[in-house]
């Protein structure tokens, strides 16, 4: 039952990351990949507010929506791929900020989502 | 994932039937088979997480290696469907976009690294955040270099933007 709730949100979760991922590039004419960089933290946020929930939330929902639709909404492949290709494209500078940037809002994301539902549901 | 091909063509009218129709065709395949890949790359993810449970307090190990495979095969996948073959449409967002994104996952790793915060596992929380940016990182460009080298396709690796 778990798997089938895992499959199910992630069906949801991957094509939510591309639109998004397509929307965001499309206005934003920039070598740095804002794209994943918001699903990313959109599902660090999410995914931080579902464990700030503990108890409150049902397993079957967590498996929903925080293994199954955070986690196919973000991704580390894409993420270390498009820093590989900024160092290619010799975008030293953006590879770098792509890494400091995506891990320490990601981290700042899913503790403040954690923070927000925790204290509120306190 | 940004650089994929374009799938709004601007030459389409969407006053035209027959070419709206031809758009939305295009666009649902897609949709599909990267919702299809995303879930199955999740059931992996979850399959290799309950094989190698973490315990309280321990290294995320299930994590650290979902996202390293994933590194590495999107490494492999990139040269071989953008320098090596030229692939049907819609492999890169069934197994790039969608599998190798629905298997490997950002979220569970800030997840793990905030459960990891509390006195006593703040080293191996620090450990991990650390170990999976840089194996990650290692395993992506590693990917690239061997099924270059394998394929011998290093001629024009820009040709991959």
């Amino acid at each position: 039952m778990t798997a089938v709730l895992v499959f199910a949100g992630a069906m949801i979760g991957a094509p939510l990351r591309y639109l998004t991922d397509r929307m965001v590039q499309t206005r934003h004419d920039s070598l740095f990949p804002w794209g994943t960089f918001s699903v990313n933290l959109a599902g660090c946020l999410i995914l931080g507010g579902l464990a700030g929930a503990g108890a409150a939330l049902p397993a079957p929902a967590l498996a929903l929506l925080g293994t199954g639709l955070c986690g196919a909404l973000t991704t580390y492949s894409t993420f270390s791929y498009e820093t590989l290709r900024l160092a290619e494209q010799r975008a030293y500078f953006y590879a770098t900020v792509n890494i400091v940037v995506s891990v320490l809002a990601g981290l700042g994301a899913a503790l403040l989502g954690y923070a927000v539902v925790h204290a509120s549901l306190a | 994932m940004s650089s994929d091909a374009e799938l709004v063509d601007p030459d389409v009218d969407l006053r035209v039937p027959a070419q709206r129709r031809e758009l939305f065709a295009s666009h649902g395949a897609v949709l599909i088979v990267i919702s299809l890949g995303g879930g199955l790359g999740a059931l992996a993810r979850y399959g290799l997480a309950r094989a190698l449970p973490t315990p309280s307090g321990g290294f995320p190990w299930n994590t650290f290696l979902t996202n390293v495979i994933g590194c590495f095969l999107i490494g492999v996948l990139m040269v071989l469907i953008t320098e090596v073959w030229s692939a049907h449409r819609l492999v890169r967002p069934f197994l790039g976009v969608g599998f190798l994104g629905g298997f490997t996952t950002f979220s569970t790793y800030a997840s793990d690294f905030r459960t990891l915060l509390r006195p006593g596992t703040v080293g191996v929380a620090f450990a991990y955040l650390a170990g999976t940016v840089l194996a990650a990182l290692a395993a992506v460009l590693v990917g690239v270099w061997l099924t270059r080298t394998v394929t011998g396709a290093a001629r024009n690796p820009e040709r991959a933007s």
